[in-house]
């Protein structure tokens, strides 16, 4: 079992009337809002704690991309990897990821994740979304029916340019390139590992499949719906031939662990409180502009695509239905154990914190994980299996650490 | 009227179009909204004309979106859809989407075509007056920006087709589709091609359009050379459901006064 930090990066000091003064915390809320001293202490802090992770031993740690956001403050998630590349040591540089069609060309995704990948020595794992309805059609300008071409035009160009070793002539429909040739080449052969990002939508499990990569799912919504997105995926994998391997599978969840079942309301339910509540209130109109997903997959949305429902949830409805997995720690590495074994996935990202938790619970949280979750789930699931998706770095011999300050 | 197949580049697109009546060919090009199947201003017109009103690609039971890249494209399928159906010197009325598409037409092939009507019509971006992001409405917003009264029974009858999730879908599909030429702007070049238009224009537009105002009626009038622009009183963005007779009587004027004239 793989264990990552993940960090959405959120700003946490949206007023307590967020979302009955202003409709969206994205694509239109305003950036007056925004205060780019306290932005300074939390960009800083926030790296810190990504650090911390790797200190503790996580096996990665990850960060994503978003646009137009007041929850997920990285529009350049690579910034982040870059400041991290030269501050952790062991832990895997993973980006989950770049939305490869909002970039033109999109080989500079291809450059700078070779020079991630060189940089760390080879500890880089290259994610690309499709992105969100929010991030690439209203933030981005972006046709949301001819979204999805582009992406895969951009995923063959970026796959193409890694590994031919050679100038060569891209005639794409919405890239062409008399002369692709990237310099650096990344360092792991024939490329860094590759990890899907997804939300759920049914065309990116076949696809996924197909190409043998690692399919991450980015649950916020508790176990119950993540069982049925799981089931969907796994049996994409299963007619395209695949086996079984749980490391094909990625699963973030939000861990809040604390001395006692007790203790994890008291300490952690205003954090939750402000993601649920605050961080995700997005309007259905955002969330599904027309043509961003196929007819086929909007007809079999079981529910409208909407967030409002999170709004009449409070600490036990999220701790209940798995939203959040709290508790002592006893508690959590039960929890985790059973949701992991039974979804059959092997990468988790932890998100330690979320909404507006704090520093100190936030170091605390990751400490408890790396000590008392961890080892746990590392001995008693997937020992069996093979890990493919994750990156293969250099010897520790070849490579150069930073010099110290 | 009756509804008939249509195959068009050797089947590339296929489509199903309302035709039927008397006189001289006009072509109706539909908006965003889909096909107006049955609308009776469609036969009050085919009185005076013969009408062909086709679903574009990726409305309704039109099908080949995938062909068409851009507006251009969608202009050269129109053209090459009167040259496959022999239908020559048609009058061209298009709705919105339509009337941006009627208009690239005119652009492109300006001695193809007898009259042309725009109707609300796309296809330009006034930094002044900003075309709402309509792709983000819900019905009820959508008929509030659409109707001069969106109370009143047609906006009643239409907010009730909207509540049945078959016409949702066909609506995200409608406006999935218009995407394809109208986002994140409906701003595609037309100004930089729009003194090409030399046949006789109408605009036509109602006084309430809070979808394109009526400002862009003025902005077509000034661009498109020897123009006339007629505002119906008590109709948004779609007078021919709004006020079907006056939008027949005005559009059938226009393009019978050639012959009103020589008779």
């Amino acid at each position: 079992m793989k264990n990552h930090w993940f960090h959405l990066m959120p700003y946490k000091y949206l007023p307590e009337d967020f979302q009955e003064k202003y409709p969206s915390v994205w694509v239109d809320v305003p950036s007056h809002l925004y205060d780019p001293v306290k932005g300074h202490e939390i960009y800083n802090e926030y790296l810190d704690e990504l650090e911390y992770a790797d200190r503790l031993g996580f096996d990665g740690v990850v960060v994503n991309e978003h646009h137009a956001n007041a929850y997920g403050l990285m529009p350049s998630p690579n910034i982040m990897l870059a400041c991290l590349a030269r501050r952790t040591t062991n832990a895997a540089l993973i980006v989950l990821g770049n939305s490869i069609a909002l970039y033109n060309p999109p080989i500079r995704v291809a450059e700078e994740m070779a020079m991630l990948d060189v940089i760390s020595g080879g500890r880089f794992v290259a994610g690309f979304p499709v992105g969100s309805s929010m991030d690439t059609n209203f933030a981005y300008g972006q046709t949301p029916l001819t979204l999805r071409d582009k992406y895969r035009e951009a995923h063959e160009l970026i796959l193409k340019a890694w590994t031919t070793p050679e100038p060569f002539a891209f005639n794409g429909k919405f890239t062409q390139i008399r002369y692709v040739n990237i310099w650096p080449r990344p360092l792991q052969k024939p490329h860094p590992p590759i990890w899907i990002p997804g939300g759920g939508s049914v065309e990116t499990w076949d696809w996924v499949a197909q190409h043998d990569y690692m399919y991450a799912f980015l649950s916020y919504f508790g176990y119950q719906p993540a069982r049925e997105t799981m089931k969907g995926y796994w049996d994409a994998v299963m007619r395209a031939g695949r086996d079984a391997n749980p490391y094909r599978a990625g699963y973030l969840q939000l861990v809040a662990i604390a001395d006692s079942d007790a203790k994890a309301e008291a300490e952690y339910a205003e954090a939750a409180y402000y993601f649920y509540h605050r961080c995700l209130h997005v309007p259905d109109y955002y969330a599904l502009a027309p043509g961003y997903m196929t007819v086929k997959s909007v007809k079999s949305l079981k529910s409208p695509f909407r967030f409002d429902f999170l709004k009449e949830l409070k600490w036990k409805d999220f701790v209940d239905q798995g939203y959040i997995i709290a508790g002592s720690p006893a508690t959590v590495r039960q929890r985790l154990y059973e949701v992991l074994k039974d979804m059959n996935v092997g990468h988790i990202m932890a998100l330690c914190q979320f909404g507006n938790l704090g520093r100190e619970q936030t170091m605390r949280n990751t400490e408890l994980y790396a000590k008392e979750v961890m080892p746990y789930l590392r001995e008693n699931l997937w020992t069996e299996w093979e890990d493919h998706w994750y990156p293969r770095p250099l010897d520790a011999r070849q490579r150069v650490k930073a010099a110290a300050l | 009227m009756q509804n008939v197949k249509v195959a068009i580049r050797k089947g590339k697109f296929t489509t199903v179009m309302q035709w039927g009546g008397h006189g001289a060919p006009l072509l109706f090009l539909h908006g965003a909204g889909g096909p107006m199947v049955g609308a009776p201003f469609l036969d009050k017109l085919a009185k005076h004309f013969t009408v062909y009103a086709p679903a574009h690609p990726g409305f309704g039971p039109g099908e080949g979106i995938e062909h068409l890249d851009d507006i251009l494209d969608f202009a050269l399928y129109y053209l090459d859809f009167l040259d496959e159906l022999q239908i020559d010197d048609p009058h061209v009325v298009g709705h919105s989407l339509g009337g941006m598409l009627a208009a690239e037409m005119a652009t492109l092939a300006p001695y193809r075509l007898r009259r042309l009507v725009l109707v609300g019509a796309a296809g330009l971006w006034l930094e002044d007056t900003p075309i709402p992001d309509f792709f983000t409405f819900k019905p009820p917003q959508l008929l509030q920006a659409a109707l001069h009264d969106p109370a009143g029974p047609l906006g009643q009858t239409l907010l009730k087709q909207f509540e049945s999730p078959e016409m949702q879908i066909e609506m995200y599909k409608c406006l999935a589709s218009a995407g394809k030429f109208l986002w994140p702007l409906p701003d595609k070049g037309l100004k930089k091609r729009i003194h090409r238009i030399q046949v006789p224009t109408l605009l036509l537009w109602g006084a309430s359009d809070k979808l394109i105002p009526p400002v862009y009626g003025e902005a077509f009038l000034q661009a498109i050379p020897g123009a006339r622009l007629v505002t119906l009183p008590h109709s948004g963005h779609l007078p021919m459901l709004e006020e079907p007779d006056a939008f027949v009587q005005v559009v059938t004027g226009f393009l019978l006064e050639d012959e009103a004239r020589s008779s």
